[in-house]
């Protein structure tokens, strides 16, 4: 077969290439016909080449690789008929960019065929240079394109100047150069090198300054009355369409048109009766009307001030957006965007149709009808607007969910006028999206939450009622498994209810429920896993009255004791107690099942977390304190979820100093006794509290050999307990005093101490404490026998404050039920003889207090001891009933300023009292 | 400024892709694709805009093939749209009833029309008119070649081989040759 027959013709192998049934079919089509082209490439074929390079782009356009084409575009644009340059220009156009090197190479016939005598080769040339210039070529061949827009064909002119605009945007540099030639293209009739000169010109303005202004002080006339005459130009069948004589060149005349009233006044004032007269001439029932008025708007919009074209403006925008075409609402409402900056007022007006557009089926109209909505929100109308789109929220496509949580979110966080809504609308968000929102927007929602003290309980409560309705929405899991680790508690016993809210019966179990769902549920990732681990963690110790007796029962031998201990307590609590050992039981049941997770995280986690529930009680508790600062409904909480207030005993041993020189000793000793509230310390005061019961039962006899017996047995185990899981030896002592105390037996306690603690395998910490327990045993028997009191809080007033005109005291109260608080009443006392003037009390207290002072009774304090001024301090100790592993725990410090006037003199006197009672 | 234009069917394939700025062959295919899954499924009623990536793409649907400019966010929706509409009527009147099968079997005159009507992602032409014009004018200038290049063909042909067969004329070279 000769050269003239290989190979087949175009047309027959874009049919051989359409009859192919398979994908497999059409690459083994396309594989030889590109081999034949490669043969025919190697063969040097002249005459086929065109041909070749034409099957080859079509070849291009279904995807395959075609570089081997390269080079005889080349060649096909250097040969010298029209049809080869053609198609070879063509070619080059589709399989070459301005990136390849081979490019470089065409460089030199480009500037050939520029110059070339026969116009449809310029015209060829300048195409392909308009599509593919680089910006080497650009510099290269500037001056042949900057000469040719002086030629005398108008299709090289508008060629010319299009490639110009080419030029000028690689190299911006050379628009000076072309300034004056376009300038002039502004005055040609032929609509098509007018259309291309005024592209030309828009662009130059937007690279130089210069040619800006040029245009702007010689040419806005011109432009102007060029304008006049299209808007006014009678019917050319030529231009014509819908009735409009080339809308194109409207358009385009409105844009540079703006592009020189942007900014200046005189140029912006000369345009404004033909923009008038446009905006009120165009027919706006056809597309191509309303293409003219919406550059019209823009243009009106973008030029210097002018308040009646606005109006005019704004009004059309209003007739677009009741439109019933979707293009023409589309742009509308793209057009508001920018008229808000302008008119806020007005465009609130369409805010109802804008809402609407929110939920149209169109996504683009959607789109932009959130962008809007979103610049309409202000603080007045935040609430009505985040409520439509919340609403809409529930109904809207899923993949438009996205972008309107994000919305909304954005809205909630800039606007809020309170917590408690923005809490609201971001519940409401995630139940209802929260597949959709950004991990940054449940951390900011946690960090509200957590900041807003006052609603954990309100907050926990509704992400628990959401839960159960949207445990599907993964970030408001996070959101809910974090808030009930950390509120749990509020969530079972309604804490803080606010009015507007119903109250829910929540057991610890349905708590529990909740996590075991997040943890367990297919579609959580690792986050929520590890975050519901924590929360079980966390919940483990939010309800933990109880959890020592499930995990130190079994370490006990003396069982029976413990039982007769529970019965003691009464049924009721036994009950309790059992319920919680569940509870607790369920909680490590979970944590242990992740043991085996296959995840590292979660594996090592179980494991540590497991080892705190199991071994590490005493430190568990300040592992997972509540993040923020503890406030008052912890313990409330806590009081109410464990033991009964009856046990609330409170030694006041060694209270009755005067000045309250109170030992660190005596108030952890009643600190330790005060079994309710000593939740951190669970373990040891619970020993401590079996110490004392089982000495109180020996004791009631005469103390016997037996007694004693048992005593050691028992003792040593309670001890030998206490010691090996960390407690504090203190208590073993404190308690042993306390019981002993009343007997007066000085000697057993030490005695039984002695012969305690060096029978039991003391570890590193018992060892070093072994020395104060003993040191503050022999200080606490030095004052007056303590008088043990069955209930209430009674401390001993306090002369807070003495000088030699005024006198504080302080009288301690309690509430029953809230340990953690001190009413503190505050009495002053005048010892001059004149009278003091607006007395101002103030006080400041270390950051884990927090301190209420009630208004004071009055401000006037008579002379001489008359009379005197209460006032109500409330102080809740944070830290109350912690014990640390150092001796002593923090007591109550205050600073305080007291400022009078004395026959209208001011006085000021500073204190700071320390000598409150220990255990407050 | 127009940034590419896509001429594809309802199957996705493309029957032109013309782009106005540099991209890669496999970030094309990529962005033809994309292009096709955002206008294909989209409802007559809808509007004709849809934001693509950073820019918008302006598409019109004429039966089964779907015309899209993908244009700068800032330019005139409306009148890209009357400007896909002039260019079918363009090829409509040179094909004279354009349909699908025209635009594949004369895809490079199809190419050559567009840049006629657009260059440098701007618009060169306004008039259907000139660009008929133009377009039989280089059509004639073709043909006149392409009558030399058959001559001279089967003349050497004819030399070398012994063998005759004449060209027919009523065809473009192109398709020919």
């Amino acid at each position: 077969m000769n050269s003239f027959f290989s190979g087949t013709r175009l047309r027959d192998m874009i049919r051989a290439i359409r009859a192919c049934k398979t994908a497999a079919e059409e690459r083994a089509v396309v594989r030889k016909e590109c081999a034949a082209i490669r043969t025919s490439i190697n063969e040097n074929d002249h005459d086929y080449r065109h041909r070749n390079l034409a099957k080859l782009m079509f070849i291009h356009m279904l995807g395959y690789p075609t570089h081997f084409g390269q080079m005889e575009c080349l060649k096909l644009i250097a040969s010298a008929g029209f049809p080869e340059k053609r198609i070879g220009y063509l070619g080059l156009m589709l399989l070459l960019d301005e990136r390849q090197e081979v490019l470089m190479l065409v460089t030199n016939s480009l500037k050939q065929d520029l110059n070339h005598s026969n116009q449809y080769i310029v015209g060829l040339a300048l195409c392909a240079l308009g599509n593919i210039c680089s910006a080497e070529m650009a510099r290269d061949l500037a001056p042949e394109v900057e000469r040719l827009l002086q030629f005398r064909d108008p299709n090289i002119r508008k060629k010319a100047a299009l490639c110009s605009i080419r030029i000028i945007r690689k190299v911006p540099d050379l628009a000076e150069n072309f300034i004056n030639p376009a300038a002039a293209l502004l005055k040609e009739k032929h609509h098509g090198v007018l259309i291309t000169g005024i592209q030309l010109c828009t662009d130059l303005c937007k690279v130089s300054p210069e040619a800006l202004e040029f245009l702007r002080k010689k040419h806005t006339e011109g432009l102007v009355r060029t304008l006049k005459d299209v808007v006014n130009s009678p019917y050319t069948p030529e231009y014509d369409i819908a009735g409009i004589a080339d809308p194109f060149l409207h358009v385009r005349l409105l844009k540079l048109l703006r592009a020189l009233g942007q900014g200046d006044a005189d140029s912006s004032d000369a345009m404004n009766d033909i923009l008038a007269q446009v905006a009120t001439k165009t027919e706006s029932n056809k597309n191509a009307g309303n293409a003219i008025l919406y550059e019209c708007v823009e243009t009106i919009m973008s030029i210097e001030d002018n308040g009646g074209l606005r109006v005019l403006a704004i009004n059309i925008l209003g007739r677009f957006l009741s439109n019933r075409d979707n293009n023409i609402r589309y742009v509308a409402l793209n057009m508001l965007m920018k008229a808000i900056t302008v008119d806020a007022q007005a465009v609130q007006r369409h805010r109802a149709t804008i809402l609407e557009c929110v939920k149209d089926s169109d996504a683009s109209i959607r789109k932009r009808a959130l962008e809007l909505v979103y610049l309409l929100v202000n603080e007045t109308n935040v609430k009505p607007l985040t409520k439509e789109l919340i609403d809409y929220l529930e109904v809207s496509d899923q993949d438009f969910k996205g972008d309107l949580t994000a919305k909304i979110c954005s809205i909630v966080e800039k606007f809020s006028p309170e917590k408690i809504w923005y809490i609201d609308q971001m519940l409401k968000v995630l139940a209802e999206a929260g597949n959709f929102v950004k991990d940054e927007v449940w951390h900011a929602l946690i960090v509200v939450i957590s900041n807003a003290s006052d609603l954990h309980g309100y907050t926990v409560r509704a992400l628990y009622k959401a839960f159960k309705t949207s445990s599907e929405q993964e970030s408001l899991v996070r959101v809910a498994v974090w808030c009930i680790g950390e509120y749990g508690d509020m969530l079972m016993n309604n804490v803080g209810m606010l009015g507007v809210e119903d109250s829910v019966t929540v057991t610890d179990s349905d708590i529990v429920d909740v996590v075991e769902i997040a943890i367990k549920h297919h579609a959580s990732d690792l986050t929520t896993k590890a975050m519901a681990l924590i929360a079980l963690l966390k919940l483990s110790s939010r309800f933990p009255s109880c959890s020592e007796y499930v995990f130190s029962v079994p370490s006990i031998p003396c069982n029976s004791i413990r039982l007769m201990f529970f019965y003691h307590r009464g049924t009721a609590f036994f009950l309790s107690c059992i319920k919680r050992m569940r509870f607790q039981l369920r909680i490590k049941d979970i944590i242990v099942h992740h043991k085996g997770s296959l995840v590292l995280e979660l594996q090592q986690r179980s494991l540590e977390f497991n080892s705190i529930i199991d071994k590490h009680q005493n430190i568990r508790s300040t592992l997972v304190e509540r993040m923020p600062i503890l406030d008052e409904a912890t313990f409330t909480t806590r009081r109410a979820g464990s033991l009964p207030a009856a046990v609330s005993t409170s030694g006041g041993a060694s209270l009755n100093l005067p000045n309250g020189a109170v030992k660190p000793s005596t108030s952890l000793l009643v600190d330790l006794l005060d079994l309710s509230d000593d939740v951190p310390a669970a373990p040891s005061s619970s020993g401590g509290d079996f110490l004392q019961d089982l000495l109180g039962v020996d004791l009631s006899p005469a103390p016997t050999q037996s007694g004693t017996n048992q005593v050691q047995k028992a003792g040593t185990d309670v001890l030998l307990d206490l010691l090996s899981i960390g407690a504090h030896p203190v208590q073993s002592s404190s308690s042993t005093t306390d019981i002993l105390s009343p007997i007066q037996n000085e000697k057993s306690p030490i005695a039984t101490l002695d012969a305690l603690l060096p029978s039991s395998s003391l570890s590193a910490q018992a060892t070093s404490a072994k020395a104060a327990p003993v040191m503050d045993l022999l200080d606490d028997f030095s004052p007056s026998p303590s008088k043990p009191e069955d209930n209430g809080s009674v401390y001993p007033p306090l002369v807070a404050f003495e000088s030699s005109s005024l006198r504080i005291t302080f009288d301690f109260s309690k509430q029953p039920g809230n340990p953690q608080i001190t009413i503190v009443l505050a009495t002053f006392t005048n010892l001059t003889p004149n009278v003091f003037t607006d007395f101002i009390f103030q006080a400041a207290v270390p950051k884990f207090l927090q301190l209420h002072l009630d208004p004071a009774s009055s401000n006037i304090l008579p002379a001489s001891g008359n009379g005197s001024i209460t006032q109500n301090l409330r102080v809740t100790n944070n830290q109350h009933g912690k014990v640390f592993l150092a001796f002593t725990s923090k007591s109550i410090v205050m600073r305080t300023r007291i400022s009078y006037k004395i026959n209208n003199k001011d006085t000021l006197e500073e204190a700071q009292i320390n000598n409150f009672p220990r255990d407050l | 400024m127009i940034r590419f234009i896509l001429l594809q069917n309802r199957q996705g394939k493309t029957r032109l892709a013309k782009y106005y700025v540099p991209l890669e062959d496999s970030e094309k295919h990529k962005v033809e694709y994309e292009v096709h899954r955002l206008v294909v499924n989209r409802d007559s009623k809808f509007t004709n805009f849809v934001e693509f990536r950073t820019h918008k793409v302006i598409y019109r649907r004429y039966a089964g093939l779907f015309f899209s400019l993908c244009v700068d966010i800032t330019d005139n929706e409306l009148a890209y749209l009357e400007c896909i509409h002039l260019f079918v009527e363009i090829l409509d009147h040179f094909f004279s009833n354009v349909c699908e099968l025209d635009l594949v079997f004369n895809f490079h005159k199809v190419y050559l029309i567009l840049d006629e009507f657009i260059l440098a992602g701007e618009l060169q032409e306004t008039s259907k008119r000139a660009i008929i014009e133009r377009m039989g004018e280089l059509e004639k200038l073709e043909l006149k070649s392409q009558a030399i290049l058959s001559v001279k063909l089967t003349c050497k042909n004819l030399d070398s081989r012994s063998q005759f067969r004449l060209p027919s004329p009523s065809l473009s070279p192109l398709v020919a040759a």
